[in-house]
This record gives C-alpha cells, sequence and structure tokens, in this order.
C-alpha cells in the first residue's frame, strides 16, 4: 500500500511539555487508520498536527515532517489553508455553525470562502448529505437551525461539512464518543464506506470500534509510538506487552 | 423540623434546636429587610431624578421646541434643533472612527495579539477609559483645535471618539473571547483563511454582544459634555461644516441651565428630557440585545 501521509520525527512540545515524541507512521491511501492509547498519550495532539490546527496554540511547536503525497506540510512557503483544503478535520464534540441552517453548514467551507453557485449548491448539500445518510432525515428542514438537530445528526452534519468540499484525507478526533449506539453505528458504517474515497485518521477509546472500523491500528503511550500495524494482528498478536496490556484492558 | 426531632428525644436538644430556628429565622428576616433597604435606596434617587425631569420637562417641552433654533439672548420661544441635530452629527462622525478602532482593535487583542503586546494594549485602554473626559477634552484642543485655528465639529467628534474607543474595544473583546474555539477550529479545518474565519464566524457570532457595546458606548458619549467645551464649543445657530463650531444637546443644556432667564432655564429642563429619554431607549435597546445575545 503507497501512503498518503507520512509522519517521519514529529515532535510536538508545548512549552515543557513535550507531548509527542519522535514519533514515524506512514497512513495509507484509502484505508482508515486508528490512533489509540490512554488519555493524554498525544492522540489528538498528532492528529490536529496533520491539518496544522497547532498554528492557532500560542506556545505549541511542531518539529520534524509530515509528507502528504510528497510534499512537507511543515514546508517553508507551503500555505496552511491550502493544506486544511485537503485534509479535513471532524471533531469530538459536533460543531456545527450556530447561526447557519442545516443547508448552509453543509456548504460552510465554499460560503465562508465566499464562491458558490446556487444550483452547484443544492447539489453539493443533496449528495453531501446523502452520503452521511441524513438527507431523508433533513430533506424537508433544510433552512432550519443546524442546533435543532440531535447530537448524533448534528455529527453527521459536520461530517457532511467536510466531505462537501472534497478533501483527500479525513481526520476524525473521537467523533462518536458523544453518541448512542445508532449514531454511532450509522457513523461507522458510514467510515467504511468514505474509505473507498478518503483516507481515514480517526481517534478512538472504544476498542470495539477501532477493530471494526480500522485497516491500521497504532497505539500510542506517553507520547511515544508504542505499536502500529494491520489492526487485526494488533488486536490478535500484538510485539509489545503494553499493547496486550492496554486491548485487553489490563492496564497499569 | 418536626421529622428531625424524634419524641424520645432529650427536651434540653429540643430547646437548642428550637433557639437555633429563631435565631435563623431572626437573621434572615434582618437580612431581608437591609437588602430591601439597600433596594430602595438605589431606587430612589433614580426615581427622583426621573420623576424631576419628567415634571419639568414635559411642562416646557413643545413643538417649537424640535424645529426651531434658540433665540437671542433674554427673548422668549426658541427651541434646540440645533443642538440635536449637532449632537447627531458629532455621534456619527465619533461612531465612524471609534467603532472601527474599537472592534478591530478588539480582533487583534483576541484573535491575533501576541500576550506582551495584548497586556500593554488593554492597559491602555482601561487608563483611557478612566480619565475624567474633560481632560480628554483638553487633549484634544491642544492636538486639533490649536494647530486648526479654531474650535470644530471635527475636534468635538474625535474627543467623543477617544471615549468611545476603549468600551467598543474592551466589550467587544470581551463577547469575541465568549465565542468557543471550536467554531473557529471548525472554521479553519474547512479551509478557511485566519481573517474571513474571524470576520464571518467569530465576530458573526459576537453580533450582538458586540451591539449591545456599541450601543453602550453611544449611550455614554450622547450625554458626554465635558470634552466638548474645548472642542465642539456649541454654537447658537445651524453650523454648515464641520469646521467650525457645532451646537450640541449637552452643551447647550449647560449653558442654558446656567444663564439668569427662567425661560432658557424651561428650554434646558426640555432639552435634559430629551437626552435622558434617548439615554433611557439606548440602555433598553441595549438589554434587548443583550439578552438575545446569550440565547444562542
Ligand atoms: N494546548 C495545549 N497546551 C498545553 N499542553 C497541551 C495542549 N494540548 C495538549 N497538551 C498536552 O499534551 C498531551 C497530550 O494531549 P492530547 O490532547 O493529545 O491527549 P489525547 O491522547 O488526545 O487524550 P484524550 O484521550 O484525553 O483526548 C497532554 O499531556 C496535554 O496536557
Ligand atoms: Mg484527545
Amino acid at each position: 500500500m503507497n501512503s498518503k501521509v507520512k509522519l517521519d520525527d514529529l515532535n510536538v512540545h508545548f512549552g515543557g511539555t513535550h507531548a509527542v515524541k519522535g514519533v514515524n507512521i506512514d497512513f495509507p491511501a484509502n484505508s482508515v487508520t486508528a490512533i489509540i492509547g490512554p488519555s493524554g498519550c498525544g492522540k489528538s495532539t498528532v492528529l490536529r498536527a496533520v491539518n496544522r490546527m497547532h498554528d492557532m496554540t500560542p506556545g505549541a511547536q511542531v518539529t520534524g515532517r509530515i509528507l502528504l503525497d510528497d510534499t512537507d506540510i511543515y514546508g517553508r512557503g507551503v500555505d496552511p489553508v491550502a493544506i486544511r483544503r485537503k485534509i479535513g478535520m471532524v471533531f469530538q464534540k459536533p460543531n456545527p455553525f450556530p447561526a447557519m441552517s442545516i443547508y448552509d453548514n453543509v456548504i460552510a467551507g465554499y460560503k465562508l470562502n465566499g464562491r458558490m453557485r446556487r444550483d452547484e449548491a443544492d447539489e453539493i448539500v443533496e449528495s453531501s448529505l446523502q452520503r452521511v445518510a441524513l438527507w431523508d432525515e433533513v430533506k424537508d428542514r433544510l433552512k432550519s437551525n443546524a442546533m435543532e438537530l440531535s447530537g448524533g445528526q448534528q455529527q453527521r452534519l459536520c461530517i457532511a461539512r467536510t466531505i462537501a468540499v472534497r478533501p483527500e484525507v479525513i481526520l476524525m478526533d473521537e467523533p462518536a464518543s458523544a453518541l448512542d449506539p445508532i449514531s454511532t453505528m450509522k457513523i461507522e458504517e458510514l467510515i467504511e464506506e468514505l474509505k473507498e474515497r478518503y483516507t481515514i485518521i480517526i481517534v478512538t477509546h472504544n476498542m470495539q470500534q477501532a477493530a471494526r472500523v480500522s485497516d491500521v491500528t497504532a497505539f500510542f503511550y506517553l507520547g511515544e509510538l508504542i505499536e502500529c500495524g494491520v489492526t487485526k494482528k494488533i488486536f490478535t498478536t500484538p510485539d509489545r506487552k503494553q499493547t496486550e496490556d492496554y486491548i485487553t484492558g489490563r492496564f497499569g | 423540623m418536626n421529622t428531625m426531632t424524634s419524641a424520645n428525644q432529650p427536651v434540653v436538644e429540643q430547646r437548642t434546636a428550637l433557639r437555633s430556628l429563631f435565631l435563623r429565622n431572626a437573621k434572615n428576616t434582618i437580612m431581608t429587610l437591609l437588602m430591601g433597604g439597600a433596594l430602595l435606596a438605589v431606587l430612589f434617587p433614580l426615581g427622583l431624578i426621573f420623576v424631576h425631569i419628567m415634571k419639568m420637562g414635559l411642562s416646557s417641552i413643545s413643538l417649537d421646541f424640535f424645529l426651531h433654533i434658540p433665540r437671542p439672548t433674554g427673548e422668549a420661544g426658541g427651541g434646540m434643533a440645533n443642538g440635536m441635530v449637532g449632537s447627531m452629527v458629532l455621534i456619527g462622525m465619533a461612531s465612524l472612527l471609534g467603532i472601527p478602532v474599537g472592534i478591530f482593535g478588539a480582533i487583534y487583542l483576541s484573535e491575533y495579539g501576541g500576550s506582551r503586546i495584548s497586556t500593554v494594549i488593554r492597559f491602555c485602554a482601561d487608563v483611557l477609559s478612566g480619565i475624567p473626559s474633560i481632560i480628554t477634552g483638553m487633549v484634544v484642543y491642544s492636538m486639533l483645535v490649536v494647530p486648526m485655528k479654531g474650535f470644530s465639529a471635527l475636534a468635538g467628534a474625535f474627543a467623543l471618539a477617544l471615549i468611545m474607543i476603549p468600551i467598543v474595544l474592551r466589550t467587544t473583546e470581551e463577547q469575541l473571547k465568549m465565542v468557543p474555539i471550536s467554531l473557529r477550529e471548525a472554521s479553519l479545518a474547512l479551509g478557511v483563511p485566519l481573517w474571513r474565519t474571524t470576520l464571518k464566524v467569530t465576530l458573526r457570532s459576537a453580533l450582538t454582544g458586540v451591539t449591545t457595546g456599541i450601543l453602550l458606548a453611544i449611550a455614554r458619549v450622547a450625554g458626554e459634555t465635558a470634552p466638548l467645551i474645548f472642542t465642539a464649543l456649541g454654537n447658537q445657530f445651524w453650523s454648515s461644516k464641520l469646521t467650525q463650531p457645532i451646537a450640541a444637546l449637552p452643551l447647550q443644556i449647560f449653558s442654558f441651565a446656567i444663564a439668569p432667564y427662567d425661560d432658557w432655564h424651561r428650554l434646558a429642563w426640555a432639552g435634559a428630557l430629551v437626552l435622558v429619554v434617548t439615554m433611557f431607549a439606548l440602555s433598553l435597546t441595549a438589554r434587548y440585545f443583550g439578552r438575545t445575545g446569550h440565547k444562542n
């Protein structure tokens, strides 16, 4: 498998905290990679480094390289805005734009950038909502406020918003942690479907979820990558004792 | 109480319990009375001012007040039309300068600024808002009026803008900080540049709160008299150029109230009524915006 995103000796510091320590991973194209590990081990920090979200955090320092195809996204002269158009992100808590309708939320990536033709918009809204299995639930109230949706619907709306701008990579930080089992199931089905077109990196605390949806799993502990490999292997015969202890819940 | 003390409890204990209940009730009553008194102490002067201005103003106000400019010294009749229009011109021009500067300053502080320079700006804004407005007037006098060789509407508006800036700046900054980071991130993650995110998402979400701040700033300067004395100066007539002295309602109230004519005193009261009602309306509107702002 050829890699879509590649972390090359990635380090992240927050002031004096060394949050991510010399991590190397290849994320294969058109596959789902799960990042697992105990709370505070640096999963979100790694994920946010991949679409340059740390640029906004005062005191955050990212070193090493992150290659998207063959360009270093931290390279000189690389525009973070262009990178984020190729690498979308879905956050842990659903965060639709509260002042916008469902319709406008889906095309927010276009509207906020000030370019969108009406007929084009209709089509993008319908196809994006179809793909996240939300269309039938909301097609009669596209103009109502996005905050009127349930948490699960909001999260699917946020995924629709992300795929509407046609990124190449989708980052998901515990996208189902605030959702009920049915919404979670729908999102997992969606991920399965999305990987045909996108490269997906998902952070999750839920071992079953990682086992169900991912092709590759990376286990982090205290800012270090302990083990990374094919999901089936990680969950059946991991190389490292720490990995085994964590996935079997015998963590000390 | 009844459920707590069972029949076989010693009598002494019951008595102590009763006494502490009595004490608690007494303390409660005293506190209620004290707070009621404090409430009255706040409301009474406010009510007194309002009733008095209503009484004096309503008996003096007339259509003429809104349509005419003051008559020559000592003559009966006339109004403060030029003062009201002048105030609007001054406030409008002050807003044109003060609101954008305040808002962009706030955006800088909350979205872009490094911590050191932000602290300095915040400190300056706080000092600026603490300076007595007569001093602001004096500074503008020596900065603008002297070099321009004359009192002018421009100088008056500039003095008012200096008072508005820190108010708009601090309220806007506070409102921007209340917008959750997750919204900014949602926008940035869609490949929207920071400046567009700031204008279309962050500021947009804070809009009602920012509007409240602006209205409060306008209400504040609408009644300012001191900073206009050395700058706009006042004018008995209509002024046609921004480089000339211009009338303003608070200035007219001031000069009419200290004049030795009963008729002018009446006009001053009418002016006071108009000013108070305007400020009251502005504050109410600001409150309304503040209220709806917190809902979403
Ligand atoms: N903005 C920040 N400033 C300072 N330290 C931070 C910041 N963000 C994260 N950290 C630190 O980096 C380390 C990793 O945090 P991170 O959020 O990546 O953990 P995580 O694995 O996502 O945990 P969780 O499963 O609880 O979400 C933690 O020690 C955290 O305190
Ligand atoms: Mg996290």
